[in-house]
């Protein structure tokens, strides 16, 4: 009889989260955040060209976070919100990725990024004292701009060098197979096999994406007077944890990012989505300025349970589901 | 032949890189939230055993390679060429110096081999994890000193050179570990 039957998360592991759904749940409500629903099987999907939701018979995809129907109860008055979720992400398989996982996602409505940074910080220690996480994790972040630490460690200012600089500098320390890369790809690569394996042990945020990394963030002009996405991501030992924005909320532009989407979906030769409508809709009538984030929850409680392994704190992975 | 794309890549996969055929042992999805996917892949040079590591945009495919493992028995060298019989079809295969290099010296005739052909022809060739042969030369035994670790180099009948306990006389025939090159046992 072969071994797949049984779970790959040890019993502990089990009772780990459960703890950790209810402290985030007691965090959250005590801060007056509102648990919230929202289906998972919708009519439109995240446009992101590198996102593939698993599409279902009769037009309707697995979604890839709970984000358009949340911001739609935004901007229906729901004020503060928040929901922990299965996503699905097709194709996503690793030591850190599992194609079903679980986000906690809330939003802010008032806040900027920086307040929900300083929240989402307050949680995740709180969350690091509850369990006593054993390796030495400084619960103080170390902040930088995406460009001071992108900088630092290739060389080159992410926001205005050329996309032949970013190609060689990537290719003089990895053997790379593929063409066609665009510049926002070059970045990836780079900020995934360079930097991030050059950041701190412990927390560390990255804020002030480049534009073409934008997503459904709001663009704002910065202190050197670049134009920058207002995006903010957490990791823990060069892991990437957390991804937030202060959310875009102009539906025109919202409307353009998707239909850019869906060309360079179309050039990729990936299917064209049908466009969020309710989402453009519920923008046009009008959501508040908002901060939200999305945390991957399978990966912070590898961090709290010091587990390599996304295999360790799921009950069944891909290959046992 | 088939093209594998990167979400085909599995361990054992046998492909075409840069004009050389090789095995892939790692491939480990490489994928920022929202960001472009890539595929850092560990690959064996089947020809020269090295191991190669790329980084692939996801998506990306390779040709496969036409390689195949095929246990044949081992039954002389010319001076050029080793070669080997399946023992079954009786059809023959004749491998060059740089495929038998790393074994050569544990080869002896009518031991089974595990011998990699690509395009039909003899890549590599690999040998039982265990081999016996036999002591052609070294010093003399020393009778009873079985208990004290000593050792001595002694010669086998393939040329080979292994440290062997000092009790251990020529003529002997002794099991060898062809990973590490060590002494094993008595057969």
């Amino acid at each position: 009889m072969s071994d797949m039957w049984r779970p790959t998360a040890t019993l502990a592991t089990l009772k780990a989260r459960a703890a950790m759904y209810s402290s985030i749940r007691e965090f959250l409500s005590s801060r007056g955040v509102l648990e919230v629903e929202t289906p998972l099987l919708c009519q439109s999907t995240a446009m992101d060209p590198f996102l593939d939701s698993f599409p279902l018979e009769g037009k309707r995809y697995l979604q890839t976070s709970p984000e358009f129907p949340m911001k739609r109860l935004l901007a229906a008055g729901s004020g503060a919100i928040f929901q922990i979720s299965k996503a699905f992400r097709q194709g996503e398989r690793s030591r850190r990725h599992n194609p079903e996982f679980t986000l906690l996602e809330w939003y802010q409505p008032g806040y900027s990024l920086s307040d929900l940074q300083a929240e989402l910080l307050a949680l995740v220690g709180e969350l690091m004292d509850v369990f006593e996480t054993e390796h030495a994790l400084d619960k103080v972040p170390q902040c930088f701009s995406y460009a001071d630490i992108f900088e630092s460690v290739v060389g080159l200012d992410p926001h205005s060098c050329g996309t032949d600089e970013l190609a060689s500098a990537a290719k003089r320390h990895i053997d790379i197979v593929g063409d066609d890369i665009t510049r926002d790809s070059w970045l990836d690569l780079l900020m995934s096999h360079m930097v991030e394996p050059e950041m701190p042990a412990g927390l560390c945020v990255v804020t002030d994406f480049p534009l073409g990394q934008a997503a459904l963030a709001e663009v704002e002009t910065d202190q050197k007077g670049r134009l920058v996405a207002k995006r903010l991501e957490l990791y823990i030992g060069g892991m990437e944890l957390a991804n937030g924005y202060q959310e875009l909320i102009d539906s025109k532009e919202q409307m353009r990012r998707f239909e850019a989407d869906n060309n360079q979906r179309q050039s990729l030769g990936k299917d064209v989505l049908p466009l969020p409508m309710h989402l453009i809709d519920a923008l046009a009538e009008g959501m508040p300025a908002t901060s939200g984030i999305a945390v991957g929850l399978d990966r912070l409680l590898m961090v709290l349970m010091t587990k390599d392994s996304v295999a360790d704190v799921v009950s069944f992975p891909w290959d046992r589901a | 032949m088939a093209k594998y794309s990167t979400n085909e890549f599995r361990s054992g996969l046998k492909v075409m890189l840069e004009g050389e055929p090789c095995a892939i042992t790692e491939n480990e999805l490489v994928k920022p939230g929202k960001g472009q996917a890539f595929n850092r892949v560990k690959l064996r040079n089947l020809r020269t055993g090295r191991t190669w590591e790329r980084t692939f945009k996801s998506g990306e495919s390779l040709e496969g390679a036409d390689v195949m493992e095929v246990d044949l028995q081992y039954l002389y060298a010319d001076g050029e060429f080793w070669h080997f019989m399946d023992p079954h079809s009786f059809e023959q295969q004749a491998a060059d110096e740089a495929a038998v290099s790393d074994v050569v010296k544990w080869l002896k005739e009518e031991d089974m081999c595990t011998v990699t052909l690509w395009n039909d022809s003899p890549l590599a060739v690999a040998v039982s994890n265990f081999v016996t042969l036999e002591i052609v030369d070294t010093d003399p035994g020393v009778k009873g000193d079985t208990a004290n670790g000593g050792s001595k180099p002694a010669t086998l009948s393939t040329g080979a050179i292994v440290r062997v306990p000092l009790f251990l006389s020529i003529g002997e025939v002794i099991k060898i570990d062809t990973r590490t090159g060590e002494y094993v046992s008595r057969a």
